[in-house]
């Protein structure tokens, strides 16, 4: 599969929960639309518009189809961070002075600065689920901090630190059952798990392009059809209009609604390319080989003296005691290894870990063996460096 | 092993930092941190009239951020009080001697940083 993906000839790509590497046939998708068929969409008449419009809305139908919603209920953004923005703004009007919007401790920055705005802007109260012992979001704080007057609940599906420790289904149950809308942040989710957000059945769904092989400047905000023809738009101006008055404007039908001004257009088609891409390499059942290498290199890497956070799944988290991060990702770098150091948009997960930033190894279909034990060799030359004399 | 960033002069003053240690009765002191990698250093100076009788630090951080305190530190002492303000970016990477990638360069600027705020909170409030 390599061989597919260019940039994994030239570099040991353990970065994946940042960005995915993209293969060819995205790249290739990309260039064909700038080259040869680049015009605006649902404008012109002529024909280039008129295939870069089927193009477009064909992505659409891919995405939709690739996380089970229909169509109306895929609304292009530029990412995960805009998707969520976007559901705060459509959902603070619902909001008054007392209201509980839930989160949990181990959100991206993404999804938990927004919610913070809320609630200052209405006067509602943001509630943070905390972790058990075992680095997992506590379903038993989350029954003490989901009540009655909760709102909103808004929570990862996959963390971008710790992996796999969030029982969607034990959260969404809690929510549920006090009627709050609910908001998945599935940016690492969806690259990972097979993904149905009408199987999942939560109001809002947001992730990105670029973490799952597709483009940077592409994401979605998929929400249920009832509730995106109940909430108002955020965001105003050209193509979310179906008539405009000196004074007032009515709004076009889903998913347009949402999607003010020119589109994402390439990055669109890449990423239905890169939908099409995933499906094909069954990308769902690979998990399961990552896990299996995961757990080597954390084996390899507590041998070494690493200092291990607790995390499932396909990320690896550790520190060194004699070692900044930064050190470790820079002798890394020597090699041609790409890992990840700092909080990793995570400031008060940390802050709960009790560490100050943190070596990140994030893997995807494309690694292998062979990456971890280069990394584990890398590792021992970081050692070196500073443990020796 | 070819690794320019850390050379000998760097490692050896990250390992052996010069005065890495509280002082009590500093003039002024000021604390800044990095937020995106959890770096945080402290400065602190005494002055003797316009001269830095003594000058430390304390902190943690990676290599780059904490051999470029102990270098600063080594370089400011005994100098005029202005010599602070003066310190530019280019010197801190003089100092260094090492390639410093755009990524590392708020590693290697954090004690500049914060000296330099120090000071101009010292004079603010003694003006
Ligand atoms: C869990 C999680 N949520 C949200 C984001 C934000 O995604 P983006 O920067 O693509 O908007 C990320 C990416 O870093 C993430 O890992």
């Amino acid at each position: 599969m390599k061989t597919t993906i260019p940039i994994l000839s030239k570099a040991i790509y353990l970065d994946n929960a940042a960005t995915t590497q993209k293969p060819q046939v995205v790249i290739d998708a990309m260039k064909e639309y700038y080259e040869n068929y680049n015009a605006n969409v649902h404008r012109g008449i002529y024909t280039l518009a008129e295939k870069a419009t089927v193009a477009y809305e064909k992505s659409r139908d891919i995405v939709a189809t690739f996380i089970g919603a229909s169509r109306e209920e895929v609304v292009f953004t530029s990412g995960t961070t805009e998707s969520i923005n976007v559901i705060a703004r459509m959902l603070e009007p619902t909001l008054k002075e007392g209201d509980e919007i839930v989160i949990t401790v181990l959100e991206h920055h993404s999804n938990m600065v927004p919610w913070q705005q809320s609630c200052k802007r209405t006067g509602a109260v943001l509630k943070v689920i905390q972790l058990n012992k075992d680095n997992e979001v506590d379903i038993e704080d989350a029954k003490n901090k989901i009540t009655n007057k909760t709102k909103i609940v808004a929570f990862s599906g996959y963390s971008n630190v710790l992996g796999d420790v969030i029982d969607v289904t034990a959260l969404l149950k809690l929510a549920k059952a006090v009627e709050a809308y609910t908001v998945i942040d599935g940016a690492q989710l969806v690259p990972h798990k097979k993904v149905d957000v009408k199987k999942i059945d939560c109001d809002f769904f947001a992730f990105s392009g670029h973490k799952m092989c597709g483009p940077t400047g592409i994401g979605v905000l998929y929400g249920k059809k009832k509730l995106l023809e109940e909430l108002e738009p955020v965001l105003f101006g050209g193509e979310m209009i179906a008539t405009v008055s000196q004074q007032d404007a009515t709004w076009a039908d889903l998913p347009h609604k949402f999607e003010a001004g020119t589109p994402k257009i390439c990055q669109a088609i890449g990423l239905g390319v890169a939908c099409d891409y995933l499906s094909s390499i069954q990308y769902d059942k690979k998990e399961q080989m990552l896990i299996a290498l995961a757990e080597y290199a954390k084996m390899e890497l507590a041998k070494r003296g690493v200092t291990l956070i607790k995390t499932k799944g396909s990320i690896i988290t550790f520190t060194l005691d004699n070692i900044h991060p930064h050190d470790i990702a820079e002798v890394l770098n020597k090699y041609t290894i790409c890992v990840r150091a700092g909080n990793h948009c995570t400031m008060p997960l940390h802050d709960v870990l009790g560490v100050k930033a943190s070596v990140r190894i994030s893997l995807y279909h494309y690694n292998s063996q062979d990456d971890i034990d280069r990394l584990l060799e890398g590792v021992a030359k970081a050692q070196e460096v500073f443990d020796g004399s | 092993m070819d690794l320019e960033l850390y050379q000998e002069n760097v490692m050896d003053h990250y390992k052996n930092p010069r005065g890495k240690k509280v002082m009590e009765n500093a003039t002024f002191s000021y604390t800044e941190n990095n937020p995106l990698c959890g770096d945080e250093v402290t400065f602190y100076v005494r002055l003797d009239g316009d001269i830095i009788e003594e000058i430390t630090f304390t902190g943690h951080g990676c290599a780059i951020s904490l051999a470029s305190a102990s270098l600063l530190i080594e370089y400011l002492k005994g100098k005029e009080v202005d010599a602070i303000k003066e310190v530019t970016d280019d010197k801190i990477k003089a100092l260094l001697g090492v390639p410093i990638s755009h990524t590392r360069i708020k590693c290697a600027l954090l004690s500049q940083k914060t000296v330099q705020k120090g000071l101009e909170e010292y004079n603010d409030t003694h003006n």
